[in-house]
């Protein structure tokens, strides 16, 4: 059990566009444990969808990923033929999306829309047809009343468009825990909705986590998120991994200075009266990167030899950072 | 769908039938040639018969008069008589309509059957060999002249390969006794299996060429939506939900992709009436079409007016059709 159930070694995705060959990621590692719940930091454009569409295998052309390991459970996935891919996704690795609105079909019911899921994976169906479909709705009710949603019996045969915005999104993450993955991946999960309805999904995906003891990969731009969910964070810049650790240690000691950034640009209570500090600048275009530390253009404290390749190093023990400031080199 | 809006339509029908009806009746009168001097021909007749035969088809009176009259008789439902063939217009109308009917059905099944698959496939496999071919293909279907194509078709399959018929719409000996007056399932309901054959045989030619610029249509429209609804975040989520291709294309994408689909093509069927003037000419399509054309070479007035109101009842009740399926697709959409 001591192996991570997800290992991404040295993952390049690729998008070729008229305007040249886009880096979307380059060269990142990720490793998500058992039953843990990590949190992916970055801003728009940073790569962490983009890693994680990869690892479901489902980067639509122009890209592709160009180099990299992604072992899953024990498993290759890039040697799997999309036939045992498919298997895959949706059975053993499920996804939710940040919109609930486009990410459900406005044309099918609900009820199709979960019971679709474990037709396609549940081996422990009935042969039966009648039998089938009663143990599909029987499980459909049950997976929509694990989200919180009263009356699921009736709300099966609605569509989308009925739901309010937070029962979209339980609905979608009862489609993904239909068949009870191994590994959830939550692509902004709370931005499209109210600020208390973030509280409760959020609440949500904490508690089935640990009654299904599955893993939760968790991607957001809010730090506060994290900060309460999750065991650790890894936080993208540009393509790239630039601090992961244990949450405490990355919130509490942040060793890169765009970590750094983004802790300043939260506006804070006990702060008050202080302005906030946004990071200056832009994030680099991604066709022509200079062979140097992404952030260097936005970095306050820069120095000659930031113009070089800069590796993560390790700050504290399981706690990296690729700065030159950052402790000893790690490898 | 409420009775309501059922009503509203209908509503919206009169001032489209009287507006139709007056453009038609001016420019019927304003088309040069005279139905009692085509009547007439080489026979020698005297001014007296002459003004007679005007006076018996109401010719004599002012033109505004002959509007009103027209209009006061249609509402109880008397469209006149024809002036050539000597019976209600109606019932001239009536017997030809099944034909046009027929033809125009089996039209819209080929139409739909060829390109709702081909826009698929150019879609799933955009800038493919067959994408390409397809496009052409289409640009080509809308463009190329009905008569035309017709023709070629008659002199490929008829004049040189003698597989199929030249025209009518089905032959002697294979006639059978009506029932619903359309002949394909008339002939099944018969059991006279041969006669089918010979009737399809008669309507195949025809119905591809009604057909061709819609099918060229709907390919199109059937692609672009396709390839609009394939980059829509829930064909990803399908895709998360590790469903089989054919589920996620048909199932997901497809539903939704059908939606601009259906309408045009309820609103493209008004337009296989147009088409089908040309079609049956050239195919001797015993139907609607080609009386009219004929009764526009007569200067068969009372004809040519009500078989262009009836097209215009078609046509918006077909329009009204489109946004019945609309509905019917698009669960989001409440008439």
């Amino acid at each position: 059990m001591n192996a991570p159930l997800l290992s991404v070694k040295d993952l390049r995705t690729v998008f070729d566009t008229r305007a040249g060959r886009v880096y979307a990621v380059d060269g990142v590692n990720v490793e998500v444990r058992r039953g843990e719940c990590l949190g992916v930091v970055g801003e728009s454009g940073s790569g962490k969808s983009v890693t994680f569409s990869s690892v479901m295998g489902l980067v639509r052309s122009p890209g592709r990923i160009d180099g990299g390991e992604i072992t899953f459970d024990g498993r290759d996935l890039r040697s799997l033929s999309p036939q045992a891919m498919r298997a895959v996704r949706g059975r053993d690795i499920a996804m939710t999306m940040q919109d609930s609105l486009t990410a459900l079909n406005p044309a099918l019911t609900v009820g199709e829309q979960i019971g679709e899921v474990l037709e396609a994976h549940d081996e422990t169906l009935p042969r039966a047809r009648g039998a089938r479909q009663r143990a599909i709705r029987d499980r459909s009710v049950e997976m929509l009343l694990l989200v919180g949603i009263p009356s699921a019996e009736s709300r099966l045969r609605q569509y989308p468009h009925e739901f309010s915005g937070g029962m979209r999104q339980r609905i979608m993450i009862a489609i993904a825990l239909a068949c009870r993955p191994k590994l959830l991946i939550a692509d902004e999960p709370t931005t499209a909705l109210d600020v208390t309805i973030q509280a409760q999904v959020l609440e949500l995906i904490t508690d089935i986590r640990a009654k299904l003891g599955m893993s939760v990969v968790l991607i957001t731009h809010d730090l506060g998120v994290v900060a309460e969910h999750c065991d650790r964070v890894m936080v993208m810049y540009a393509g790239q991994v630039v601090e992961e650790g244990p949450t405490r240690d990355v919130i509490g000691n942040p060793a890169h200075p765009y970590t750094k950034g983004l802790l300043g640009s939260i506006p804070r209570l006990s702060l008050r009266g202080q302005p906030i500090r946004p990071i200056e600048g832009q994030v680099p275009d991604l066709i022509n990167l200079p062979p140097q530390c992404r952030f260097y253009s936005r970095c306050t404290v820069r120095k000659e030899v930031c113009k070089s390749l800069i590796s993560m190093r390790e700050a504290a023990p399981g706690h990296q950072a690729r700065c030159v400031r950052v402790g000893k080199d790690s490898q | 769908m409420s009775l309501g809006k059922l009503i509203e339509r209908l509503i919206q029908l009169v001032p489209v039938l009287l507006g139709v009806s007056l453009i038609v009746f001016v420019m019927m009168t304003l088309t040069p040639g005279d139905p009692v001097q085509i009547m007439i021909g080489d026979q020698a007749v005297t001014p007296e018969q002459e003004a007679a035969m005007r006076r018996d088809l109401g010719l004599d009176r002012p033109i505004v008069e002959r509007f009103f009259v027209f209009l006061g008789n249609a509402v109880t439902g008397d469209f006149g008589t024809s002036f050539y063939h000597r019976r209600p217009v109606l019932d001239v109308i009536a017997e030809r309509l099944p034909a046009t009917i027929e033809l125009s059905l089996v039209a819209l099944i080929v139409a739909l059957l060829t390109s709702i698959p081909l826009g698929v496939l150019a879609a799933i496999r955009k800038n493919s060999i067959f994408d390409r071919i397809a496009t052409v293909g289409s640009l080509l279907g809308v463009s190329l002249p009905g008569f035309w194509f017709g023709i070629l078709l008659l002199m490929l399959f008829a004049v040189h390969l003698h597989i199929l018929p030249v025209s009518g719409r089905i032959g002697y000996s294979a006639e059978i006794e009506p029932i619903t007056h359309l002949l394909l399932i008339d002939t099944l309901l018969r059991g006279r299996f041969d006669a089918f054959l010979d009737a399809l045989s008669h309507i195949i030619l025809p119905a591809i060429t009604l057909g061709l610029p819609m099918t060229a249509i709907l390919m199109r429209v059937t692609r672009t939506s396709m390839l609009e609804v394939m980059r829509q975040d829930y064909v990803t989520f399908a895709e998360a939900k590790g469903l089989s291709r054919r589920r996620v294309i048909f199932r997901h994408a497809l539903k939704n992709a059908l939606i601009p689909t259906v309408s045009v093509a309820a609103i493209e069927t008004g337009s296989l009436l147009g088409g089908n003037m040309i079609v049956e000419t050239v195919f001797g399509w015993p139907g609607l079409g080609r009386l009219v054309v004929e009764s526009i070479f007569l200067r068969n007035y009372p004809l040519v007016q009500a078989a262009v109101l009836f097209y215009a009842v078609t046509y918006v009740l077909l329009n009204f059709v489109a946004d019945i399926l609309y509905t019917v697709l698009n669960p989001r959409v409440k008439l």
